[in-house]
């Protein structure tokens, strides 16, 4: 059933993408960490669906769709503050420091 | 056989995710993330959800990786140096990700077979094998009506709301990708 595996890779998937958000500062590679994320958690929820049936796989389903918004959205917001900046790395965008 | 694919498949989106973190192009790194999503609708597809399988290829490994491309090609970003950060940066993603690692690692000693034998143990529940029937109720249902048809019919009765609210999120996400990235509104 593989049950323990799928469920450790997704912890494992989901570590890493944690430490990309962390570690990047090219806010476009932020975003793919994002949704690195999202792929481990949609893991875990196709695993468990062998256990607790298939409305796993609907919310799987779910997250999928509102990880395409956000990617549009994001996507749209980099834009933006690239024609601002000239640049999307995260130093050099400030405007709300204080 | 089936555990050696999946150890295989497992080890590409590790290993395919971790180069994708320590790329430094953004492309080079976007086609390791493509590498890894792959692999996981392989292994989505070892789990028996061969329609998110289909769908994780067909939406993330097609749709929004060349939304993600087209991005990359269309900023002309240039050759930068690292986008790593610091030394200070490395530290506080070590701790970070230690930490979380620990907390999901604690979660190991809480797997379903555990959560099963104390649901029996308890005097409280009404029947042992009720708590842990949908897996073999999805089965059944997938050996009768094909994988979609097991699908479909909870996704258009119980889970009808939250469909159309997804039809209403994609529309405003067309909505507003296309007025931020508007040049003048």
């Amino acid at each position: 059933m593989l049950l323990g595996p799928a469920l450790g890779l997704s912890a494992i998937l989901f570590t890493i993408g944690v430490a990309g958000v962390l570690l990047r500062r090219n806010a476009i590679v932020l975003f793919m960490c994002v949704e690195l994320m999202l792929n481990a958690v949609n893991l875990a929820f196709v695993a468990l669906a062998q256990v607790y049936g298939v409305g796993a796989y609907l919310i799987a389903f779910f997250v999928m769709t509102v990880a395409a918004a956000e990617a549009a959205v994001g996507l749209a917001i980099i834009l933006a503050v690239f024609r601002h900046h000239q640049s999307i790395d995260l130093q050099n965008i400030n405007l709300l420091h204080g | 056989m089936t555990e050696a694919v999946f150890y295989v498949f497992a080890a590409v989106a590790v290993i395919s995710a971790a180069c994708c973190v320590l790329q430094r192009s953004p492309v080079g790194a976007l086609i390791f993330l493509v590498q890894a999503m792959l692999a996981l609708g392989a292994i989505f597809v070892i789990l028996q959800g061969q329609f998110i399988g289909v769908i994780q290829i067909l939406v993330y490994a097609g749709a929004i990786m060349v939304l993600f491309l087209f991005i990359i090609m269309l900023l002309n970003l240039g050759r930068t140096s690292s986008d790593i950060r610091g030394p200070a940066g490395i530290a506080a993603t070590i701790v970070l990700a230690g930490l979380i690692a620990v907390e999901l690692g604690g979660l190991w000693a809480y797997s379903p077979a555990r959560i099963g034998r104390e649901v029996r143990g308890s005097a409280g529940m009404i029947q042992a094998q009720a708590a842990f029937a949908g897996g073999e109720a999805a089965q059944r249902a997938t050996a009768a009506h094909g994988v979609v048809g097991a699908i479909a019919p909870p996704l258009f009765n119980e889970y009808l709301v939250p469909f159309e609210i997804t039809s209403i999120l994609l529309l405003a996400a067309i909505v507003g990708a296309v007025v931020l990235a508007k040049r003048k509104v």
